[in-house]
């Protein structure tokens, strides 16, 4: 069959990490592609690079498209060639209607002046094709996220699409809304609309794909014809996940102590909608010495669940108790959270963790000003001592703790956010993705600090899209899908399969 | 990654103009005062520093730099307040119709009017930090109605004169300790003790920060500034000194600077506001009480803006409705000279009183000059783009 799009050995390095190793990828015309992977194996750079958000030369290959060599500096050539993605968090203006909506910056216009009528003409065409029944005066806003969904197919439709890309397209969706959407892929491939399809769930993957390319750690692993042998999805999780772990993880000696967190029928509801229950009824416990990771998929909850634990800083009508050796904790605020021996390491440690125009030793004592000062005024030498400490300590690497934390890389901005939650001498912490883009080496240093915290005797919950990880540091692992813990497995029967599975089942059953 | 050494190894002429480079922003600011004060000196023919004239600088600036001084902590806070000039003559208008219509002791009216100005402050500052509503919509509303109250306080009228002990407040003068009159001892005492604290905190601080390997700045660098802070100091205190001494406000002035320079450069309060300024999640994930924080910004400001109001009716010795008119932007100017950044978490009390100085000696100078009001607004507003042009320049020339 004749090739759409040929990617040739892609590689697309970022600062210290290697997103995309040797990828290639092909696309028949009038396939329905599916690009499967864990979180953070790289699906998401692979489209970057193809749509042109990563401009032609930041990156080393080549991408031919319907036999032309291409070379992108912006997303608007790619769409010029009819190459357009659709992305989770869609890009919709609420507040405008469909019609809109559909042609916006590609307005049905004369001399600046919109057509009205043709505008509308062509949006009730264009969304009878999707087969979504809503008049074009209608406001994005008003409707669901699947027929939203069915809004940004219809636009790429407008721009006559030859290649159209759905990242994760129906992972908010309902299971109703999804066979919708599928059907619709289905028939779009009949009018000859190629499609590449990012997707966790594999039994959508499975109904619709004709090709499946499995991505892990930023290189290709296989490439399956649906047509030509049956595919399992053991088949596929196993491509996803099969990797060998070696060394990567310090050796650890596991020892769980007495009981330190108990966290039972934890409720959160979405901050905005009352009626959306984001944590279903989690109940977990940390034992002192143990680390605790929580396994999921992007969106199952996990940070929620974190910040809602860490002072209710998110969501609303919290219910449920959190008891830190036997004794009930406030946890309502941040500062009687972090009082009664909590520490959070954000996900997001520029936007949430730090103060990046400040200096080191402003962001590590932040936390725990007190513990510099005595009746509100700063002990600066003090100061200065405790931030020196854990430069040393952490290996900081920086010619000065005066440096402000914007000029450090990565994994020294790590460091300085797990400095400032230990000098609160919390008890129990909750690190969420500690390790997100940071290289190889610092990752290891940070293991070793959760390590040694764990052998003073510290609970560490940890929360990683990275498996591998997961099952190099935990103890225990509890799974979490949609709001809700869907297992527990400890670290002699962990994998990554068990994990997937448990996550896949819950997903079909739910 | 380029490993700096912590000493001061590198040659010496090399480590302090890379110095200078980095810490462009504060040198700079110091430079332009004096360059500029220097420029209105040989234009006015040497009027500029008279000492009638310094004395002047001072009182006329005055509720500018005592505005400034809260203006910078809502700044910094990541806010901005645009009623100050409506709230400042309200409060004169206030203590105007109780001192002089009704006849309050001068005594209860100053604290009444600081109270009131707090009460407005937090009357605004609870929409703000509670309600989250942008402060820059609160305070144009603040502003437009605490313009018209002042208008219907006063039935638009002027309403004066106060007696001699409410002018105290403004156009007094510390009397001298010493019985010598002229030259007036005190004050000279005054200004060589301030130096003497300043070069002898600056010395201090520098052991501390050299024993724990934070960069500090070359010898050399610390020796100049240091002299010329010092050397000012004792030639504006001299100069006072041979006319009529300390002025009353310039003391209110300089133990408002003192206490908020310390307040937000050694206290945990003052931490907090920076940090909430700079990133207000990431404040609120470290157990900062933000909200509170930034309420109590604006009380202060208001606290603040009722002192100003005082002083300048006691000026003035009337209080007309026109009173703090536009005097927001004029306030808010002097603290973005300052060096203090608009999207919050940046400046220094230190910054912003230099930058209300700048404006000030530039009014001065240019009304000596005769230059008329339209030219001024017109150099006003170049200065204060240029200074916020230059912070942009160096800060993308950082990176």
């Amino acid at each position: 069959m004749q090739k759409i799009l040929e990617m040739r050995h892609i590689t697309k390095t970022f600062p210290g990490v290697k997103a995309l190793d040797d990828v290639s990828l092909q696309v028949a015309a009038g396939e329905i592609h599916a690009l499967v992977g864990e979180n953070g194996a790289g699906k998401s750079t692979l489209m970057k690079v193809l749509s042109g958000v990563h401009a032609d030369g930041s990156f080393e290959g080549e991408i031919h498209f319907d036999g032309h060599r291409t070379a992108f500096s912006g997303i608007g050539d790619s769409e010029s060639l009819g190459i357009i993605i659709i992305h989770q968090e869609l890009a919709l203006v609420p507040l405008l209607s469909i019609a809109e909506n559909l042609f916006l910056g590609n307005e049905r216009a004369r001399h600046g002046i919109v057509d009205w009528p043709e505008t509308f003409r062509q949006t009730e065409a264009l969304l009878a094709k999707v087969g979504l029944r809503e008049p074009p005066a209608t406001l994005v806003e008003s409707l669901g996220v699947g027929k939203q969904q069915l809004v940004e197919i219809a636009k790429a439709l407008s721009k006559d699409v030859r290649l159209l890309i759905l990242d994760e397209p129906t992972a908010a969706l309902s299971e109703s809304d999804s066979q919708v959407l599928l059907d619709l892929l289905l028939e779009l491939k009949g009018q000859g609309v190629t499609s590449i399809i990012i997707s966790h769930k594999l039994n959508e993957v499975r109904r619709v794909a004709d090709t499946i390319t499995i991505i892990r750690d930023g290189a290709t692993v296989s490439t399956l014809d649906t047509h030509r042998q049956p595919v399992s999805e053991e088949l596929i999780v196993r491509d996803m996940v099969g990797r060998d772990l070696s060394q990567r993880y310090p050796e650890r000696q596991r020892m769980a102590g007495d009981m330190l967190l108990e966290v039972s029928h934890w409720n959160v509801w979405h901050p905005e909608h009352k009626t959306r229950q984001i944590i279903r009824d989690i109940s977990f416990h940390v034992r002192a010495g143990e680390v605790v990771g929580i396994a999921g998929l992007m969106g199952a909850g996990r940070t929620e669940l974190a910040m809602s634990l860490f002072g209710h800083s998110y969501g609303q009508n919290i219910s449920g108790s959190v008891s830190l050796r036997g004794e009930l904790l406030d946890t309502s605020t941040v500062s009687a959270a972090i009082g009664g021996g909590l520490a959070y390491v954000t996900e997001d440690r520029k936007e949430l963790g730090l103060i990046l125009d400040e200096s080191i030793h402003r962001n590590i004592t932040l936390a725990n000003l007190q513990g510099v000062s005595s009746s509100g005024v700063i002990n600066q030498a003090e100061e200065a001592r405790v931030a020196e400490s854990y430069r040393k300590a952490m290996n900081i690497r920086t010619p000065s703790v005066a440096q402000r934390v914007v000029n450090l890389s990565g994994g020294n901005q790590q460091k300085v956010v797990l400095s400032k939650w230990l000098f609160t001498t919390p008890e129990v912490l909750i690190l969420d993705e500690p390790t997100r883009g940071i290289d190889v080496g610092a990752k290891f240093e940070i293991y070793s600090i959760i390590n040694e915290l764990s052998a003073q005797g510290k609970g560490v919950i940890m929360i990683s899209s990275e498996m591998p990880e997961l099952l190099g540091m935990s103890d225990r692992i509890y799974v979490m899908n949609e709001g809700g813990f869907v297992g527990e497995l400890s670290a002699s029967e962990a994998s990554q399969e068990r994990i997937m599975s448990l996550i896949v089942n819950d997903r079909e059953n739910g | 990654m380029s490993e700096i050494p912590t000493s001061s190894a590198g040659s010496a002429a090399g480590g302090m103009s890379q110095y200078l480079r980095n810490h462009m922003r504060d040198y700079g600011l110091l430079f332009a005062l004096i360059a500029i004060m220097f420029f209105f000196q040989v234009v006015t023919d040497g009027t500029l520093l008279k000492p009638v004239n310094i004395t002047n600088l001072f009182l006329q600036n005055s509720y500018i730099i005592i505005m400034a001084l809260g203006m910078l902590i809502v700044i910094v806070g990541g806010n901005i307040d645009l009623s100050v000039g409506s709230v400042m003559g309200f409060i004169g208008a206030l203590s105007a119709v109780m001192i002089v219509n009704l006849d309050v002791p001068v005594a209860a009216t100053i604290p009444i009017c600081l109270l009131a100005g707090g009460l407005i402050g937090a009357a605004q500052g609870y929409w703000i930090a509670y309600w989250k509503i942008p402060s820059f919509i609160v305070t144009l509303a603040g502003m437009l109605v605490f313009r018209g109250l002042s208008l219907w306080l006063l039935e638009g009228q002027s309403v004066g004169p106060f007696p001699k002990s409410f002018q105290l407040l403004s156009t007094g003068f510390v009397p001298d300790v010493f019985g010598v009159g002229r030259p007036n001892v005190t004050a000279l005492a005054v200004g060589a003790l301030a130096a003497l604290a300043i070069v002898y905190m600056g010395l201090r601080k520098r052991q501390r920060n050299s024993a724990y390997g934070i960069v500090d700045e070359p010898l050399l660098v610390f020796i100049a500034r240091n002299a010329v802070i010092s050397g000012a100091l004792v030639f504006v205190a001299y100069k006072l000194s041979t006319f009529r001494g300390l002025p009353n406000v310039l003391v209110t002035m300089g133990v408002l600077t003192v206490i908020y320079a310390f307040v937000t450069e050694h206290t945990t309060v003052g931490r907090r506001i920076y940090a909430l300024g700079g990133n207000e999640k990431a404040a609120k994930l470290s157990g900062i009480r933000t909200e509170r924080l930034t309420f109590l910004t604006f009380v202060n400001m208001g606290v603040l803006a009722a002192l100003a109001g005082l002083i300048f009716a006691a000026r003035l010795n009337t209080a007309t409705p026109k009173a703090g008119f536009a005097v927001e932007l004029d306030v808010i100017a002097a603290v973005f000279i300052g060096g203090a950044s608009m999207s919050g978490g940046v400046g220094m009390i230190v910054g912003a009183v230099v930058g209300a100085f700048i404006m000030g000696v530039m009014n001065n100078g240019m009304s000596i000059m005769g230059i008329g009001i339209d030219y001024q607004q017109v150099i006003k507003g170049l200065v204060l783009l240029a200074a916020v042009i230059f912070d942009v320049y160096n800060k993308q020339k950082q990176r």
